[in-house]
C-alpha cells in the first residue's frame, strides 16, 4: 500500500527506521501518533490529521506522509493527493516567519502588489518561496477577509492593516 | 457508508431549557440592559478590531473603570463585528447611543474620565461627517448605520458573542422553539417557501424549494450543512456573522435539521478565520450544555448536533459538492449533477447546504413568519441582503439594506462616495464568477435578475469599488489569475482554458497584445462557460466578458496603442515625469527602494531608467498623477 523506499516497521503501525532518520524529533513523532490515534476510527478524518500534524512537524516530509498513510490505513498515493491539493499544506520546510499578504480584490485595488514587490526585491523571495536564511516565508493568501483593513498583511499571528510599500519594510524589522 | 454518529457531547447537558426557561431570560437580559445607573459599553472584538488593536484598547478600558470604581455600573461587553471595520478600534456607550472610533488605548482614560465620570463627549474621538467633517455623536444618526435595514445582522455589536445568555435575551432560540414544538417539518418548508428566502451564497436558489426537495428523499440518515467557506476574495459577510451571532447560524441549522428530519451537521469553515471557528465551538458548546444541541432540544423529542470543519485553503469547496467531497477527507473536486445532494450528498445521503447568511435569517422568519420576511424586497428577491462593501470608498463596512436598493445608495449614501474627490468607474459584484458594474448603470437595484441583466450576479456580496485609476484589464487578469491557481484541475475546459484565457491577458497588459486576441478571449469564454464541470469553470469568464462590454476601449488602448488608460500596468508605461503636473513634494524620491529617482526641493523629479526597476511604488506615491 505504500508508495516509497522506507523499510516498515510493523511496532507502532509506522515506519521505524525513517523515525530514526528524520528531521522530526521523538517528541513530534509521539504527538503525532497521538493524532493520529485519536481520529483513527473517524471516517473523513484525514484532513483534519494533516492539519494538526502539520501544526506540530510544521510541513510534510515524506516520513510523515507514509506514517499518516499506514496510520489512519489510507493509501499514501492519497494522503499525498489530499496535501497536494490543499494550499493551507506544505511539503517544504517553512521559515521562521510566515507573510501571509492578502491578495484579495480589495487589497489588490488598494496596492498590494507594491507591497509584494517591496518585499520581494528586499528579501529576494518570490510568493511560495523561502529566505535562505528560513528567516521569512512569503505567500499569498486569497482574501483574508478583513478588506476594511487593506492592503492587508499577516506575519505569523499579527495582522498588519493599510500597509504600504513605503512601511513595509520597517514593520517586518522586528521579526528576526 | 454512514458515520456513527459520537453522541457521548450529547448527554452532557447540564440544564435543559424550556420554552419558559427562554422567557426567564429574556426578562433578565431586559433588565440588565435597562437598569437604573447601568451603562453598557459595547466594544467591537471582530477580526478588523483585533488587528487594529481592540484588545488593548479593551484591557485598558477594563483597568481605568476598575481605577475609577465603576466597576458596578459600568459594564464591558466585548462584540463581535460591527461592521465598520475602517474605523475600528470602535465603541458605543449605552443609553446615550454615542459612537467612538478608531481608539487608541491611550485615549480610554479621557474618555472614562469625560463620558463616564461626567457625561460629556469626547470630540476629537467622534465619527465626522467625510465631507462636512462635523462630528455625528450619536450612533443612529451617523449615515452608514443609519440607512441599513439590520435583520441578518441584528446582533451585530450588542451582543457579546460568547454569551448564550446574551443571545437569548434578544429573542436567541424563540424560533427554534417554534419550529419544534408548534410547527411540523411540513410547514416548516411552507414557512420558508411563503418568505422567498433565496440562497445567499449568490446563486439565489429558494431555500425552501431545497429544503422541501431533502425533505421528499427517502433515507433514515440526513445531512445538514453550513457553507462558511467564504473564499471570494472581497467578501467577509459570513465571517462577521460567524464572529458576531453564531448562535443565529446554529438555529438555522437545528430548524433546516427539523425540516429535513437530519440528527448531523457541518458546518465548514474556512481555516483562514481562526476567530470565527473560536466562537463557533464555543457557541456549540454552550448550546449542547443547556441542551438547545443534542438529544431532545427544549423538551420537543428532536435530537441534532453540530460540528465544525475545518477547510485547507481550496476556493472550490465552497462548491456544494467539492465542499461534502472535502469532509470526506478527499481532494475537494466537484462532480457532475444530478444527482444533487439533496438526494444523494454527503457520504451518498440526502444533504443540504445553505450559507451562513441564508442560515441566519431562518430563525427570524420562524419567529415572526414567512409573510413578514417577504414584505420586504422586490417581487422576486425578499427580504434583505448583507454586502461587504470595500475598495476605494469612504465607509469600508458590512452594509445591509432591503432588496431593491439601488447600488448607488449604496456606495453613496452609506458608503459615503469615493475618497480624495476621484471619480468612480465600476462596482465589482459577485467576485471571480461576477462581473463589473460601470457607473453608467449605478442605479441598477440589487435584485437578483436585476443585476444578472447588466453582466454581474448578486453573488456572495463583495462589493467592490473602483475608481478612475485601476485598469479592468488588469482586473480581469486578477480574476483569471484567482481562477486559474484555483481550479481544481478536473474538468479540462477550466484547467486548460482558464490558463489561456490567462496568459492572452497577461500579454495584452505586457504590452504584446495583438489583433485578434479579444476574439479568441470571447470564443475561449463560450466554450469553457458551457462545458465546464461545476459553477467555478462555468463562471469563470464572467470578469473578463463584463470587463469587455463595458470597457473594450481599455483594451483596445492596450493592444492597439500599448497604453494603460489607468496607468496601472507597469510595462505599458514610461516611468517619466510629467513636469507640468509634477508639484516637486519628493514623495517619489522618499519611496523609491532603488534610488533612481533624483529630487531636490523645488526641482521636478527626474527617474533614472536604466536604475529603475518598474515597482510602481512612485505611482502609488505620487498624490499629483505626475507619472506617466
Amino acid at each position: 500500500m505504500s508508495c516509497c523506499n522506507h523499510s516498515h516497521g510493523v511496532a507502532s503501525g509506522c515506519c521505524g527506521t525513517a523515525e530514526n532518520d528524520s528531521e522530526i524529533t521523538p517528541e513530534q513523532w509521539a504527538e503525532v501518533h497521538a493524532i493520529i490515534a485519536r481520529h483513527k476510527e473517524t471516517p473523513g478524518a484525514l484532513i483534519t490529521v494533516l492539519r494538526e500534524a502539520q501544526g506540530v512537524v510544521g510541513y510534510f516530509p515524506i516520513e510523515l506522509l507514509d506514517c499518516i498513510a499506514e496510520g489512519m490505513n489510507i493509501p499514501a498515493s492519497d494522503v499525498f493527493g489530499v496535501v497536494s491539493f490543499y494550499s493551507l499544506f506544505s511539503l517544504n520546510p517553512k521559515g521562521r516567519h510566515t507573510i501571509k499578504v492578502c491578495t484579495g480584490t480589495a487589497c489588490y485595488v488598494k496596492g498590494i502588489r507594491e507591497v509584494i514587490n517591496r518585499i520581494a526585491s528586499e528579501y529576494g523571495i518570490r510568493e511560495g518561496e523561502t529566505t535562505e536564511d528560513r528567516r521569512f516565508d512569503l505567500e499569498g493568501v486569497r482574501c483574508l477577509g478583513a478588506c476594511g483593513l487593506a492592503p492587508v498583511m499577516v506575519v505569523g499571528e499579527d495582522t498588519h492593516g493599510a500597509v504600504s510599500a513605503d512601511r513595509v519594510l520597517e514593520l517586518l524589522k522586528k521579526y528576526t | 457508508m454512514t458515520v456513527q454518529h459520537d453522541n457521548a457531547c450529547c448527554c452532557t447537558a447540564a440544564r435543559r431549557l424550556t420554552v419558559d426557561d427562554l422567557a426567564v431570560m429574556r426578562e433578565e437580559y431586559a433588565a440588565r440592559l435597562h437598569a437604573p445607573n447601568m451603562r453598557h459599553i459595547f466594544i467591537c472584538g471582530g477580526t478588523g478590531c483585533h488587528a487594529t488593536g481592540s484588545i488593548a484598547v479593551k484591557n485598558r478600558l477594563v483597568e481605568e473603570v476598575a481605577a475609577r470604581g465603576l466597576t458596578d455600573t459600568v459594564r464591558i461587553v466585548e462584540t463581535g463585528c460591527n461592521g465598520f471595520c475602517a474605523l475600528g478600534p470602535l465603541l458605543l456607550v449605552h443609553p446615550e447611543n454615542i459612537f467612538y472610533q478608531k481608539l487608541a488605548a491611550d485615549d480610554i482614560p479621557e474618555l472614562v474620565e469625560e463620558q463616564l465620570v461626567h457625561g460629556r463627549q469626547v470630540e476629537r474621538l467622534l465619527y465626522r461627517d467625510p465631507q462636512t467633517k462635523k462630528p455625528i455623536p450619536h450612533f443612529g444618526d451617523i449615515p452608514f448605520f443609519a440607512r441599513q435595514q439590520p435583520w441578518t445582522l441584528r446582533n451585530k455589536g450588542v451582543i457579546n458573542p460568547e454569551s448564550v445568555e446574551d443571545y437569548i435575551g434578544r429573542d436567541g432560540y424563540r424560533g427554534t422553539a417554534r419550529a419544534l414544538l408548534e410547527m411540523t417539518p411540513e410547514s416548516i418548508v411552507q414557512e420558508m417557501l411563503t418568505s422567498g428566502l433565496r440562497g445567499r451564497g449568490g446563486a439565489g436558489f429558494p431555500t425552501g424549494m431545497k429544503w422541501q426537495f431533502a425533505q421528499r428523499s427517502a433515507g433514515d440518515v440526513k445531512y445538514v450543512l453550513c457553507n462558511a467557506d467564504e473564499g471570494d476574495p472581497g467578501a467577509f459577510m459570513d465571517r462577521s456573522i460567524l464572529e458576531a451571532d453564531p448562535h443565529a447560524v446554529l438555529e438555522g441549522m437545528i430548524i433546516a435539521a427539523r425540516a429535513i428530519n437530519a440528527y448531523q451537521g457541518y458546518i465548514y469553515c474556512r481555516s483562514e478565520y481562526p476567530l470565527a471557528v473560536r466562537r463557533v465551538q464555543i457557541a456549540i458548546e454552550q448550546a449542547r450544555a443547556l441542551g438547545l444541541l443534542g438529544h431532545n432540544i427544549l423538551g420537543s423529542g428532536f435530537d441534532f448536533d453540530v460540528e465544525i470543519y475545518q477547510g485547507a485553503g481550496a476556493f472550490v469547496c465552497g462548491e456544494e459538492t467539492a465542499l461534502m467531497r472535502s469532509i470526506e477527507g478527499k481532494r475537494g473536486m466537484p462532480r457532475p449533477r444530478p444527482p444533487f445532494p439533496a438526494h444523494k450528498g454527503l457520504w451518498e445521503k440526502p444533504t443540504i447546504l445553505n450559507n451562513v447568511e441564508t442560515l441566519a435569517n431562518v430563525a427570524q422568519i420562524m419567529l415572526n413568519g414567512g409573510a413578514w420576511y417577504a414584505s420586504v424586497g422586490t417581487e422576486k428577491s425578499k427580504g434583505t441582503k448583507v454586502f461587504a462593501l470595500s475598495g476605494d470608498v469612504n465607509n469600508i463596512g458590512l452594509v445591509e439594506v432591503p432588496m431593491g436598493t439601488p447600488l448607488r445608495s449604496i456606495v453613496y449614501d452609506i458608503g459615503g462616495g469615493i475618497p480624495k474627490k476621484r471619480k468612480l468607474k465600476a462596482v465589482q459584484l459577485g467576485g471571480p464568477s461576477g462581473g463589473c458594474i460601470p457607473e453608467a448603470y449605478l442605479d441598477v437595484i440589487i435584485d437578483y435578475e436585476e443585476i444578472a441583466k447588466v453582466g454581474a450576479i448578486m453573488g456572495s456580496g463583495g462589493a467592490i469599488v473602483m475608481d478612475d485609476r485601476t485598469c479592468m484589464v488588469d482586473m480581469a487578469r486578477f480574476f483569471l489569475d484567482f481562477i486559474q491557481d484555483e481550479s481544481c484541475g478536473k474538468c479540462t475546459p477550466c484547467r486548460e482554458g482558464t490558463r489561456r484565457q490567462l496568459e492572452l491577458l497577461e500579454k495584452i497588459c505586457a504590452g504584446k497584445g495583438e489583433d485578434g486576441d479579444i476574439e479568441l478571449l470571447e470564443e475561449l469564454s463560450s466554450m469553457i462557460t458551457e462545458s465546464a464541470l461545476c459553477g467555478l469553470g462555468q463562471t469563470a469568464s464572467n470578469p473578463v466578458l463584463s470587463a469587455l462590454r463595458y470597457f473594450r476601449d481599455e483594451f483596445d488602448a492596450h493592444i492597439k496603442q500599448k497604453k494603460c488608460p489607468a496607468k496601472r500596468c507597469a510595462a505599458l508605461l514610461d516611468f517619466t515625469v510629467n513636469a507640468d503636473k509634477c508639484k516637486k513634494c519628493g514623495k517619489c524620491f522618499q519611496t523609491c527602494p532603488v534610488q533612481a529617482i533624483a529630487w531636490q526641493k523645488k526641482e521636478v523629479a527626474v527617474i533614472n531608467r536604466d536604475i529603475c526597476v518598474r515597482c510602481m511604488s512612485c505611482f502609488e506615491a505620487c498624490p499629483f498623477d505626475a507619472i506617466d
